[in-house]
C-alpha cells in the first residue's frame, strides 16, 4: 500500500488528511465530551450536510458555481449552525439541551429540501455521508491543514481557560473569565472541525472520532494531558487501521474507522475490568 | 481602622417577581471570619454571587476592596469555592495537581503560560489544606472532604486576601467536617486570610467565626458570634421564619 500512496495523489490526500484528522478531532473531543456537549457535534454535523447539499445543488444549477468546493458552504453552514446553537441556549436557558435537536432538525430538513432539488442522491453525496479515501481533493488538503492550524493555535493559545470552563464554569465565571467569548469560539472551532473531517469520516460518522477515542482514553487516563494523549494516539491509529482496512476492501473509510475505534473502546472497557 | 475588603450599601435583588435580597447593608473587614446564616431560601447563595460580581444588583452598591464591583479587575484577590464544586462531575479526568494549578488561570493571563515555579506554588496551596500527598490522584478518586480542600487549595494558589466559600460542607461527614473548619480557621489566623462562608450549620462553625450575619432576604444580626447571644426570641423568629428557641450551651448559640 505504502507504494500505492507514493504513486497516487489521492491517496497521499487521504493519508495526510486522516492522520491530521486523527489528532485535532480527538483533541478537542476531550475537551468536548467533559463539557458534556457531545450531541452538539452530531448537530453541527447535520447542518453541514445541509450545507452541503445545498452546494451541490447550487453548482448543479447554476454554470459559475459548478467547480465550487462544497467544503466552503459546509463549513459556512456548520459555523452558523454553532453560533446558533449558543443563542438557542441562551434562549431555553433552562432546557439548554433542546438547541440540540432543533438545529439537528434544521440541518436534516434542508439537507432533504436540497437532495430532493438536486433530484437524486449522487455518489459524490454518498462520499460526504460516509467518506471517501479517494474523494479528498489537493483543495480539501489544504482546508484541512488550514483548520488544523487554527485549532492548534486555539488550544495552545487557550488551554487553561478552556481546562476551567471545563472543570467548572462557576468558577471560571468568578474568576473573571471571559467565559462566554471562549465558548464561543470553542464552538466556532468545534464547527470547523467538523466540517474538516467529513471528507474523511463523512457526515453521519465525525462525531464518533470526537467521542470514541476520548471515551476510550478516559477509561485509563490518569489526568487531563493523559486524557489528551491517549485520545490522540487512539484516534490515530483508528484512522490508519481504518483507511488501510477501507482501502484493501473497499469500503467507505468512515465505517472502517468508527468500527476501529469501537474496537479499541471495548479493549480499554475489557482491559480495565 | 482596618481594611474593608467588602462592602454592600443598601442593596437589593430581585429574580423575576421575588425579591431575594432587601436592604442589604455588610461591610467586611481584613481579618473578618463571617458566617452568614440562614434557612433555605434565604437569600444566602444570591448575597455571596453579589459580592463576586456574578450577579449585579437591582439597587444598591457593591465596593470590592474600595472600587465600585463593576471596575474590579484583581479578581485573583478573591478565592471562591462554590457549592456547585461538591457536585463536580466526579468522572472528569483531571489530577489533584492540575485543579489545584488551574487557579492560576486569570492571575497569570491569556495567551502566557503557568510561571515556571507552578510546581512549588501547587505544592505550597496543598500543604496548606494538608492534601499534599495527594498530588497525582485523580481529583474525582477523594472523598468529599477532601475534595473541598483541594478546591480551597485551587483558591489559595493565586494569594488571595479573602475567601468566599459556599456551602462547603455539604456531602461532608461531620468528622471531617471539624476538621475542615478548623483548617480554615488555621487559614484565617496564620495566613491571615479573611473568610466568608455561607452555611446553615451553626452549630458546625460557631467555635471557628469571629463574625455572623444572619439573613433571610435581609441583615437580622450582624457582630461578633459571641453577640448573637443578644438576640431576642422575636428577632430569632423574625429571621428564621417559624418559633425557634435560643439554648446557651456552654457560651455557645444553638438553635
Amino acid at each position: 500500500m505504502i507504494e500505492a500512496i507514493l504513486q497516487y495523489q489521492f491517496l497521499q490526500n487521504a493519508f495526510i488528511s486522516g492522520l491530521i484528522i486523527g489528532v485535532i478531532a480527538p483533541l478537542l473531543g476531550v475537551f468536548i465530551v467533559v463539557r458534556r456537549l457531545s450531541l452538539i457535534a452530531d448537530a453541527l454535523s447535520h447542518v453541514t450536510l445541509a450545507g452541503i447539499a445545498g452546494s451541490l445543488y447550487l453548482s448543479q444549477s447554476i454554470g459559475a458555481l459548478a467547480l465550487l468546493n462544497p467544503l466552503y458552504l459546509g463549513i459556512v453552514a456548520s459555523v452558523t449552525g454553532s453560533l446558533f446553537i449558543e443563542r438557542l441556549r441562551r434562549l431555553y436557558k433552562h432546557y439548554e439541551e433542546l438547541a440540540i435537536p432543533i438545529i439537528m432538525s434544521a440541518g436534516l430538513g434542508f439537507s432533504a429540501i436540497f437532495i430532493s432539488l438536486a433530484q437524486g442522491f449522487s455518489s459524490d453525496l454518498f462520499s460526504y455521508l460516509f467518506g471517501s479515501v479517494s474523494a479528498v481533493s489537493q483543495q480539501d488538503l489544504w482546508i484541512v491543514i488550514s483548520i488544523a492550524i487554527v485549532v492548534l493555535l486555539f488550544l495552545m493559545l487557550f488551554y487553561k481557560e478552556l481546562f476551567v470552563l471545563s472543570f467548572d464554569e462557576e468558577y471560571a465565571k468568578a474568576s473573571g473569565l471571559p467565559a462566554k467569548w471562549i465558548h464561543v469560539l470553542f464552538m466556532i472551532v468545534t464547527a470547523l472541525v467538523i466540517a474538516g473531517s467529513m471528507r474523511i469520516v463523512g457526515i453521519l460518522l465525525v462525531s464518533s472520532l470526537m467521542t470514541l477515542p476520548v471515551a476510550a482514553a478516559m477509561r485509563i487516563a490518569k489526568g487531563f494531558k493523559q486524557a489528551l494523549i491517549f485520545s490522540v494516539l487512539f484516534g490515530e491509529s483508528a484512522v490508519i487501521i481504518g483507511l488501510v482496512s477501507a482501502y484493501y476492501l473497499d469500503l467507505a473509510p468512515g465505517g472502517t474507522i468508527v468500527v476501529t475505534s469501537i474496537i479499541i473502546l471495548l479493549l480499554t472497557i475489557t482491559l480495565k475490568k | 481602622m482596618p481594611n474593608q475588603l467588602i462592602h454592600l450599601q443598601h442593596v437589593y435583588y430581585q429574580y423575576e417577581q421575588t425579591e431575594a435580597l432587601k436592604d442589604i447593608t455588610l461591610t467586611i473587614d481584613e481579618g473578618d471570619f463571617l458566617a452568614i446564616i440562614g434557612p433555605n431560601g434565604s437569600g444566602k447563595s444570591t448575597l455571596l454571587k453579589i459580592m463576586l460580581g456574578l450577579l449585579k444588583p437591582t439597587k444598591g452598591e457593591v465596593l470590592l476592596f474600595g472600587k465600585p464591583a463593576p471596575l474590579f479587575k484583581e479578581r485573583e484577590l478573591i478565592g471562591y469555592v462554590s457549592q456547585k464544586s461538591n457536585a463536580f462531575n466526579t468522572g472528569f479526568p483531571a489530577t489533584v495537581e492540575e485543579v489545584v494549578k488551574s487557579g492560576l488561570t486569570k492571575k497569570v493571563g491569556l495567551f502566557h503560560a503557568y510561571p515556571k515555579n507552578v510546581q512549588s506554588k501547587v505544592k505550597d496551596a496543598l500543604t496548606s489544606v494538608g492534601m499534599e500527598m495527594f498530588a497525582q490522584k485523580n481529583i474525582g478518586d477523594l472523598s468529599g472532604g477532601q475534595q473541598q480542600r483541594v478546591f480551597i487549595a485551587r483558591a489559595l494558589i493565586s494569594n488571595p486576601k479573602i475567601l468566599i466559600l459556599d456551602e462547603p460542607t455539604v456531602g461532608v461527614d461531620s468528622e471531617n467536617v471539624r476538621s475542615f473548619y478548623h483548617m480554615l480557621s488555621h487559614l484565617n489566623r496564620e495566613h491571615q486570610i479573611t473568610i466568608v462562608l455561607v452555611t446553615h450549620d451553626v452549630d458546625a462553625v460557631s467555635k471557628s467565626i469571629s463574625h455572623v450575619a444572619c439573613l433571610n432576604q435581609t441583615i437580622h444580626f450582624h457582630g461578633f458570634q459571641n453577640e448573637m447571644n443578644s438576640m431576642s426570641d422575636e428577632q430569632l423568629e423574625a429571621w428564621y421564619g417559624h418559633s425557634v428557641r435560643k439554648v446557651n450551651h456552654q457560651n455557645e448559640v444553638q438553635l
